[in-house]
């Protein structure tokens, strides 16, 4: 089988969201860019499938839209074990020109399965795999927390309101995963990081796409109220105040 | 025209996030002058379809799927020819694992914008704006969609449940003939039964490192029982595997959004806070006065929780019992 997992650069999850220009753009200085924390997952359980089971699974490949400066990243995720990457060059704009592009470079390859974080962690939209799977018109499973591979059969766990769900799917499908997938991304190894350097990175060009959404203005929460603090030796107060003034039970 | 809202169920019941769904599409079908269809796929009876007119469901369709697994494909397929016969112009889902897997879907389907995580009723209608939250909640962003329909997911607890008593239709489809090529195939499942839900809780209870040890979570459970809460915990708790990975909250665990949310030894990481911060009023318990949990907390004590939490849990009694 070969595997495909879509990356998005995201920027490192303790950065302080500020925004510019009006608050009209997000402020991108400073900022520390990292692999999507579910697709740096979702890349470790690939690699950790081939390594376990070679004769299954043939390739591992990454494919993310971004610019050139994103190149870091991608070789981040070759060192972790990637065989090969797919970039399209192009700035990020809506999911849905994401996905767009995505599909036009996997509709040249065939791909068995393909995976994709629940949500990057910046935008929140929940929607590129989900999205790439009916351009594609594949099937998809979302919130998977495990997923193996058995005699050509794809069998995954999907998270449901408290419980899971064992599944078999049929393949080519998209699966959108979640943590449990993995439990620590993979760090990259000198050895990976050296080959990383030589293994083929495929560049292409954008292609028009409709444009679904356009932010208008960011804001930032405002600041919340000085907290109220109970003296220790006085618990009861605490729950008094829970109680009566914030009649929270 | 209409307001399209997918309402889901759970072994065949509905849930409160189900009624804030058709009340927040009731808003916007009222302010549109247009229709709502509330749509709902399984096995639902009828005494149970009729609650949501409640909260002003005017069409109710009861579409049979003849498979007994959620896919996808399928019902993103069954809910687009649903929404074509409705002529349906916004389609609203909740910020849930289902929603999440088929607004996508519907927005390609339809050709439609989607925002996800819908914070309230759009700012306008022409053109459509409306606010999202973005970054785990650290900050907002008003959206503008750019097509003529548009896909939204409605954050939990966003909107809140209204009463708006409506006349219900009830229509009936039977549509197993779009699951005749399913090709996901239910193994197994297992299912907790009996406890409060995380993602459902009113009353969420979480502790962290400050609690030291696995075995002291016993009055962190008990105050849930009380409560009729959740338990919850930081992430370095489930990697330390005290609690399940299930109970995590935070940006890469369960983002929640309850009315009252305890941290007991939670210093409150960055990464913890945005999972949380959404909850109407956070409390916190933590030895260290510059944790950053009390910035975003409403009431707190400085102190150990394991000392703490005992006394409180005595307390919550005590009130009940009178």
């Amino acid at each position: 089988m070969k595997i495909l997992i879509c990356l998005s650069n995201v920027p490192d999850t303790t950065t302080k969201i500020k925004f510019v220009e009006n608050n009209t753009k997000f402020d991108t200085n400073g900022v520390q860019w990292i692999i999507n924390p579910w697709d740096e997952l979702a890349l470790t359980r690939a690699v950790e499938l081939k390594e376990k089971n070679p004769s299954s699974v043939e390739t591992v490949a990454v494919i993310s839209v971004g610019l050139q400066d994103f190149e870091a990243t991608i070789r981040k995720a070759l060192a972790i074990g990637a065989d090969n990457a797919f970039r399209i060059n192009a700035e990020p704009k809506d999911a849905y020109f994401v996905a767009f592009q995505l599909a036009e470079v996997i509709k040249k390859e065939s791909f068995d399965i393909i995976l994709a974080g629940i949500e990057s962690s910046d935008y929140n939209g929940n929607a590129v795999g989900s999205m790439l799977a009916e351009i594609l018109d594949m099937n998809s499973v979302s919130a998977v927390s495990k997923l193996d591979i058995e005699n050509n059969t794809v069998l995954v766990n999907r998270e449901i309101d408290g419980g899971t769900e064992q599944l078999e799917v049929q393949s080519p499908v998209v699966l959108i995963v979640q943590k449990g997938i993995a439990i620590e991304p993979r760090i990259p190894a000198m050895r990976g990081i050296m080959m990383a350097r030589t293994k083929p990175l495929l560049v292409s060009e954008v292609v028009s796409s409709e444009e679904y959404c356009k932010p208008l203005t960011y804001e930032l929460p405002a600041p919340k109220a000085k907290v109220k603090l109970v003296d220790p030796e006085n618990p009861a107060e605490l729950i008094r105040l829970l109680h009566e003034e914030a009649k929270a039970f | 025209m209409s307001v399209f809202v997918y309402t889901e169920n759970w072994d065949g019941k509905f849930k409160k996030i189900s009624f804030e769904l058709v009340s927040y599409g009731y808003a916007m079908a009222k302010q549109l002058n247009v229709d709502l269809h509330i749509v709902s796929i399984g096995e639902v009876n009828n005494d149970e379809l009729v609650k949501l007119a409640k909260y002003g469901a005017m069409k109710i369709h009861q579409v049979k799927t003849g498979i007994n697994v959620f896919d996808p494909k399928v019902y993103s397929a069954i809910l687009s020819a649903l929404c074509q016969q409705a002529a349906a112009e916004t389609i609203i889902f909740a910020h849930n694992n289902t929603g999440k897997a088929l607004a996508p879907r519907l927005s390609v389907r339809l050709n439609a914008g989607l925002v996800a995580a819908a914070i309230g009723l759009p700012k306008s209608y022409k053109p459509f704006v409306v606010s999202k939250k973005l970054f785990t909640g650290k900050a907002y962003s008003d959206i503008e969609v750019k097509t003529q329909k548009q896909v939204i997911t409605l954050s939990q607890n966003a909107y809140g449940i209204f009463e708006n008593n409506s006349e219900a239709e009830i229509i009936f489809h039977d549509m197993s003939d779009y699951a005749n090529n399913s090709a996901i195939k239910l193994k197994d499942v297992s299912k907790v039964t009996g406890k409060v839900l995380l993602n459902d809780a009113e009353i969420v209870i979480s502790g962290g490192r400050g609690m030291k040890a696995p075995e002291n979570w016993g009055p962190i459970e008990e105050l849930a029982e009380i409560l009729g809460g959740a338990t919850a915990c930081s992430r370095p708790v489930s990697d330390e595997g005290w609690r399940p990975h299930s109970e995590h909250t935070g940006q890469t665990g369960k983002v929640i959004a309850p009315n009252l949310y305890f941290a007991f030894g939670i210093s409150g990481a960055i990464q913890h806070v945005a999972g949380v911060s959404s909850s109407k009023i956070i409390v916190a318990v933590n030895k260290d006065p510059e944790a950053p949990i009390f910035e975003v907390a409403d009431y707190g004590i400085v102190g150990d929780a394991l000392k703490i939490v005992p006394e409180l849990v005595n307390e919550v009694k005590k009130l009940k019992k009178e």
